[in-house]
């Protein structure tokens, strides 16, 4: 079994976010990246169909050169090999081309992908890509199991979970719930070692097809100070949320 | 050329996402100058629906779509699209349309946009204003295709009542096969879904072990209201993890959320931050979810919670 995952770069939570160029630009100055959240999660269900199931692991993502740290942590995890399409992700339609592009020609049998990035939280490119390739889709994964030819997939529904199977190839986008938390994967030295000498493949961008065009960023504006309640006087906050915010 | 708007059921039951998409649809129909048309699959009734301003619906009736395929379900709108002369498609954020707006986008070769917090600012070029950074910014974005579909941000923009006279249309659409198969369905029981919920009652690790949930709850339930935790608590195993809100649990954005005991975590806002009126309950004064926070207690959970139950039943009669 082939399986491709793909490695979302991605401002660290805790970052303060910024624009310049009159708004119409991210402001990475000072900006430490990492791995998606989302991603995380796919990455160690995979890792976990590797040393199970002996699946072969690769690892992808569109972006230039300065994307290859985060692509260098995912081998260090695990990862078999990488993949770089060198191209800037101009939107979610152009990086679902490319990686469909990629998994296509690959014969991969299985490919993740985060729910969503956490910078630009389209959420779109996994479904975008099973569209693409015209594969079977499951969003929002917190269960998989593959056997054989076939994948058993628990999706998480509004106010429930739906267990679904298909055939491979597939198209999954993952999220927490699909290991446990203690199950996620921290390089440790010799993962980070190996890493450096593992193959990380550059190729060139197909095409240039988009749908949207980000033209200018702005910031909601500051909540106005938090109107404290004396912990004495309980009922004026009920009555606040009453009369003022009109919330119960 | 008209503006579509899908009407989510579950059950053959519309969800309350589906009166908001026909809210937005209909003004956005307005300000195109244009018809809004419903569509909605396997629905009982579809009367609900002219409440909130859309006169014409198409009930579209085929077993197949019982269960939710993201293939087959985009294969059904983009069929009814086309039939009805659609270059705009309004849906509302779900599980379902979630996972098969961007099916659609790729067989309708349609621009689209999720996280839709607004009419659009500029119909030519067309333009929406959009969540990125987990709420932290937001983003204009131009939609450059001819055929366009917005997935609008629950509760970002209303429900508004607006009764017409409306008529429905049965239509029978041979979308495709679903591509997978649905083996079994688990929903939570007697709980309020989290994502549809008004009012969130929310606890963390202030709260010392999973055994004092009880106020927490019997608060919920007096306000109807969905009950979550910060992600330690689901780490810890105190709550499940489908109540865990936050960057990598729930994105909510409900009329009111309690935060009890949670410090607020840049993650844990992340998750919560699109909700109306966020109130802070902590002992801690310098706890970060008070710059989040519109209304705020500093004081000890045990103390307050139960006289904030006293109060509400006061106040609920």
């Amino acid at each position: 079994m082939k399986v491709l995952v793909c490695i979302g770069h991605v401002p660290d939570t805790t970052s303060k976010i910024n624009f310049t160029n009159s708004d119409t630009e991210f402001d990475s100055n000072g900006i430490q990246y990492v791995i998606n959240p989302h991603d995380e999660f796919t990455l160690a269900r995979a890792m976990t169909l590797k040393e199970k199931q002996g699946a072969q692991l690769t690892v992808i993502n569109v972006g230039p050169a300065s994307t290859e740290p985060t692509l260098r942590k995912s081998l260090a995890i695990g990862a078999d090999d990488a993949i770089r399409v060198n191209a800037e992700p101009k939107d979610s339609l152009f990086v679902a081309t490319q990686i469909a592009k990629v998994a296509e020609e690959g014969g991969y049998d299985l490919i993740m992908a985060g729910k969503e990035s956490i910078d630009y939280n389209g959420g779109m490119v996994p479904g975008l890509m099973a569209a693409i390739m015209n594969k079977p889709f499951v969003n929002a994964v917190i269960g998989l199991d593959v056997d054989g030819n076939k994948a058993t997939v628990v999706r998480e529904i509004d106010g429930g979970k739906e267990t679904v199977s298909a055939e491979l190839p597939m198209v999954i986008a993952g999220q927490k719930g699909l290991v446990k938390e203690e199950d996620l994967r921290i390089p440790n030295m010799r993962g980070i070692m190996m890493a450096r000498k593992k193959p990380l493949k550059v190729v060139e961008p197909d095409g240039d097809i988009k749908m949207t065009e980000f033209v200018k960023f702005d910031k909601p504006a500051a909540k106005a100070a938090c109107k404290i309640v004396s912990s004495d006087n309980v009922g004026e906050l009920v009555d606040l949320l009453h009369n003022e915010a009109k919330a119960i | 050329m008209s503006v579509l708007i899908y009407a989510e059921s579950w059950n053959g039951k519309f969800k309350k996402t589906s009166f908001e998409a026909v809210s937005y649809g209909v003004e956005l129909a307005a300000k195109m100058e244009t018809e809004a048309i419903a569509v909605t699959i396997n629905s009982e009734t579809t009367e609900e629906l002219y409440k909130y301003g859309v006169a014409k619906v198409i009930l579209v009736k085929n077993e197949d779509l019982n269960n939710f395929a993201a293939n087959s379900f985009s294969d059904t709108i983009k069929q009814v699209a086309d039939k009805v002369s659609a270059h705009t498609v309004v849906m509302l954020a779900s599980s379902n349309v979630n996972s098969f707006a961007p099916v659609l986008a790729v067989k309708w070769d349609a621009s689209l946009a999720t996280g839709v917090i607004a009419e659009p600012t500029s119909l030519d070029p067309f333009t929406v204003n959009r969540k990125v950074f987990s709420n932290k910014a937001h983003a204009d974005v131009v939609l450059s295709k001819e055929n366009k579909i917005l997935v609008v941000a629950q509760n970002s923009f209303g429900i508004k009542e607006n009764e017409v006279a409306g008529s429905t249309e049965e239509q029978s659409v041979s979308a495709a096969a679903p591509n997978l198969v649905s083996e079994s369905v688990e929903m939570a029981s007697g709980k309020v879904n989290l994502m549809d919920a008004e009012i969130v009652v929310s606890a963390g690790r202030g709260m010392k072990a999973a055994e004092n949930w009880g106020m927490i709850e019997e608060m919920a339930d007096i306000l109807g209201a969905g009950t979550a935790c910060s992600k330690p608590v689901s780490d810890i195993g105190w709550r499940t993890h489908e109540e865990h809100v936050g960057q990598t649990g729930k994105n909510i954005a409900p009329n009111l959320y309690f935060a009890i005991g949670i410090s607020g975590a840049i993650q844990h806002v992340a998750g919560i931050n699109s909700s109306k009126v966020i109130v802070a309950i902590n002992t801690d004064d310098e706890a970060p979810i008070f710059k989040a926070a519109d209304y705020g207690i500093v004081g000890d959970a045990f103390k307050v919670v139960p006289e904030l139950i006293e109060k509400i039943k006061e106040l609920k009669g």
